[in-house]
């Protein structure tokens, strides 16, 4: 490889995309806490993930505080500035999409935007940065990028499946939500001749609707992490071209803003609008 | 070995190609509604822009899963661990 060679030796450009796209791991294998031998081992915690997003968000719940503790209504600062259009922004968006009544739709949305937000941010670091700086530290696998896991998008996604089903049942009853399942899009005829066919009408809508339901979820974090890892492998196989890398990793850094920006704010409206239909009365 | 390797090879690029020429055509299409739609009313624009990177975004959705999928058997293929497990 043309200027690569930092990770203790000459390797190959395929040793050096897997070792960027490897996890620092922990898990337990006969009853030892072990490192990074965790293949196929499903009880294992990707530590880079959890320290990075935990990191970010307590960098977002800081930054949005002190903001709101120190807000001044005649002089303020660039930063409160900036919270105020993001704040609005997201107000905005909540209030033309929600069409229930909620207090828990805006906060989670701007939680959700300005998270998903800063975790994406991570991927325009450059790709060698932070893994040299870990080696130094005596890390060797160090994946910066949290929405490039799918642990941390599903368990995104699991979590606004889970709110998706309390506002259903919560505004239409659990009979509500069972009926919702059954009884759409087809409705099963309910007198004359046509009853027979009712049970099968009902498995049918049954089967539609709950491919559809899950859909909600499993597109959610695909998308996120789909974008994300795509963007992430190119950006180490732009790393890879040695001096030619400068004017790519430019092009493609730019296009990526967009995308980070894009993403967060997609997975944002959709669990809006996803929260949304949840909460429609008929 | 080679089958599997080149075979796999075949499938990414097809994941690929078939992913953005959809892509590709469904952007097009929406694109071009939209550049229709702002030329008949000029004050909607900024909302219709809005509502545009929405349904990009929705698109991109399906594509850059295939692209995921399509870059993990490009890196770390397990047909070849099976296989080489099986021999």
């Amino acid at each position: 490889m043309a200027s690569e060679g930092a990770h203790g030796g000459p390797q190959s450009s395929g040793d050096y995309i897997q070792h960027h796209l490897q996890n620092l791991q922990v898990c337990k294998a006969d009853g030892e806490w072990v490192w990074n031998h965790c293949a196929g081992n499903p009880m294992t915690i990707n530590v880079d993930s959890m320290f990075f997003s935990i990191v970010l968000g307590l960098v977002f719940v800081w930054m949005f505080g002190s903001v709101a503790r120190r807000s001044s209504v005649g002089k303020p600062g660039k930063l409160q500035a900036f919270v105020e259009i993001i704040i609005d922004f997201i107000d905005t968006s909540v209030k033309d999409t929600f069409h229930g009544k909620s207090r828990l739709i805006a906060p989670l949305a701007l939680t959700i935007f300005v998270w998903v937000f800063f975790m994406n941010l991570m991927d325009l670091i450059p790709v060698d940065w932070l893994p040299k700086v870990g080696a130094l530290l005596g890390v060797p696998y160090l994946k910066v990028v949290p929405t490039t896991d799918v642990n941390i998008t599903f368990g995104m996604s699991i979590a606004v499946f889970f709110l998706i089903i309390f506002y259903t049942v919560k505004n239409k009853g659990f009979g509500g939500f069972i009926a919702e399942l059954t009884l759409h899009p087809i409705a099963p005829p309910t007198k004359g001749a046509g009853l027979i066919a009712a049970p099968f009408i009902i498995a049918f809508n049954f089967v539609l609707e709950s491919v559809s339901l899950l859909a909600k979820p499993l597109s959610l974090s695909l998308r996120l992490f789909g974008n994300m890892f795509a963007g992430e492998l190119i950006f180490i196989l732009i790393a890879i071209l040695g001096i030619w890398q400068l004017p790519l990793h430019f092009a493609w850094a730019v296009f990526h803003v967009l995308i980070v920006t894009l993403q967060a704010f997609i997975f944002m409206m959709l669990t809006v609008v996803y929260l949304s239909l949840a909460s429609e009365e008929h | 070995m080679e089958t599997v390797i080149g075979l796999t090879a075949i499938a990414v690029a097809i994941l690929i190609g078939l992913g953005a020429l959809g892509v590709g055509i469904g952007m097009g299409l929406l694109g071009g509604r939209f550049l229709e739609g702002a030329a008949r009313q000029p004050e909607l624009a900024p909302m219709l822009q809005t509502k545009m990177f929405l349904v990009v975004a929705l698109l991109d959705a399906v594509a850059m899963i295939g692209v995921g999928i399509a870059l993990y058997f490009a890196f770390a293929n397990p047909f070849i661990g099976q296989l080489q497990n099986a021999l």
